[in-house]
């Protein structure tokens, strides 16, 4: 295999060519803000929050979508980028209705995490109070869309870990949300196999097992780790 | 005796003028003045470095001038509540978005969710249809306020200075914001300290 040498934060860092930023970060135990980063799960660089300077560009640039190169020089935490982290965590909460005070994953949350990790008191823009619904059709889970930041995580492995293909991304903008099937309510899909990745992948409250009340759900990731230790390394083993 | 100093309400000679304080209760639970009331024996050393010289917790019926800090509870929701809050806004040095309600308008801005018509369609649903006897919209011009078409936090009316949240904010979040502002510091809230809910 073939190495990179490159700095981040200028700390001198090798891995392999295949690597992205992201991982070069994580393995120089150098910690970069993600959301919609799934460990295991292939990356989209959807919420934008890992972005980095890299020295010779202009533009920002996703760290989990970035494979390195020979020579990089890579900023994580400036002054920029923590005004733009904000902005887009502020952009979130603004957006759909993310009232943490009375949602399921408070204190479970990585957006509410990220949030007050960046430093992020309080929210600048006008919150739009937009009217979405909770899709309570199915057995075992509920689909809360005011909680979703469209991260696209329970698409991911309902797709490329379970294989079943039943979540999905239907609209554009604003009224992009997550559909199950052929648009219809949960309850009637018949591709789902209830296995529960997508509530385990969700980093807010949209996906919660149902019986879940304030501050209640906690997701277990174990059995998501197992697949991806199974399929990285061929070892079926659980930590 | 030590506390009965400490409890002393007039300035004493030598000693820098005491902190003219507010709390006030806009559109909330009162889960954020309860938490306040959770500073427990804090209070006592709080009592003898601030006055407060308007709460709902003591008798006063007009907000003060020259107030130095005023913590705010509460989402802005009828005119009654804008009103005051620029009253106090032009009263007050240093306003205080206290609680989540205040900082992001929280649960007092679910009826927001139901678009254009939300105010009427509350008080209908609570005046009339599920009214068990005597079903009427509550109105009393000049006493009873109307609500505004959409509930706000404090900072989309008037500018805020600090932002305290938390559902309610735990007391230690409160004594640690009051103590950094006692001292003169700036007060600065990191980490767990200003997380939402």
């Amino acid at each position: 295999m073939a190495a990179k040498t490159l700095t981040i934060d200028g700390k001198h860092v090798s891995v392999d060519e295949s690597a992205t930023i992201l991982d070069a970060a994580v393995d120089a135990g150098i910690y970069i803000p993600t959301l919609c980063h799934l460990d295991g799960v292939y990356d989209v660089g959807a919420c934008r929050l890992c972005l980095v300077e890299v020295a010779g560009s202009s533009k920002l640039l996703p760290a989990c979508t970035t494979k390195v190169s020979e020579g990089m020089e890579i900023q994580t935490d400036t002054e920029r980028l923590r005004q733009y982290r904000r902005i887009t965590l502020e952009q979130l909460f603004a957006e759909r209705n993310h009232v943490c005070s009375v949602c399921v994953a408070n204190g479970h949350c990585e957006l509410q995490t990220l949030a007050y990790r960046q430093g992020m008191d309080h929210v600048r823009y006008d919150y739009r109070f937009p009217q979405w619904e909770v899709d309570s059709t199915h057995s075992l889970f509920g689909l809360d869309h005011n909680r979703c930041i469209l991260c696209t995580r329970c698409v991911r492995v309902c797709w490329h870990i379970e294989g079943a293909g039943t979540l999905n991304v239907s609209g554009r903008g604003a009224q992009a949300r997550i559909i199950t099937d052929l648009n219809q309510p949960w309850g009637t899909s018949d591709t789902c196999t209830k296995c529960g990745k997508c509530v385990m992948a969700c980093p807010t409250g949209a996906l919660f097992y149902k019986g879940a009340t304030v501050g209640e759900m906690e997701r277990d990731r174990t059995k998501l780790e197992f697949i991806v230790t199974a399929r990285e390394k061929k070892q079926w083993i659980a930590d | 005796m030590q506390a009965d100093q400490t409890l002393e309400t007039k300035p004493q000679s030598g000693q820098p003028a005491r902190l003219r304080l507010a709390t006030i209760w806009f559109g909330g639970c009162s889960g954020c003045h309860m938490s306040f009331l959770d500073l427990d024996e804090f209070l006592v050393e709080l009592a003898g470095k601030a006055e407060l010289v308007y709460s709902p917790v003591i008798d006063v019926k007009e907000y003060p001038q020259n107030v130095d800090v005023c913590l705010a509870e509460g989402a802005i929701c009828n005119e009654d509540n804008r009103e005051l809050l620029y009253q106090v806004r032009q009263r007050t040095r240093l306003l205080v978005a206290f609680g989540d309600c205040a900082v992001t308008a929280n649960v007092s801005a679910l009826r927001n969710q139901l678009g254009p018509g939300n105010a009427e369609s509350v008080l209908q649903k609570a005046y009339i249809e599920t009214a068990t006897a005597n079903p009427a919209l509550p109105g009393e011009p000049g006493i009873v306020p109307p609500l505004l078409p959409r509930v706000m936090p404090v900072h989309e009316v008037v500018a805020v200075d600090y932002f305290l949240p938390g559902c309610p904010p735990p007391a230690d979040r409160i004594k640690s914001f009051l103590v950094q502002l006692l001292e003169g510091q700036e007060p600065v809230l990191t980490g767990k300290d200003i997380k939402f809910g």
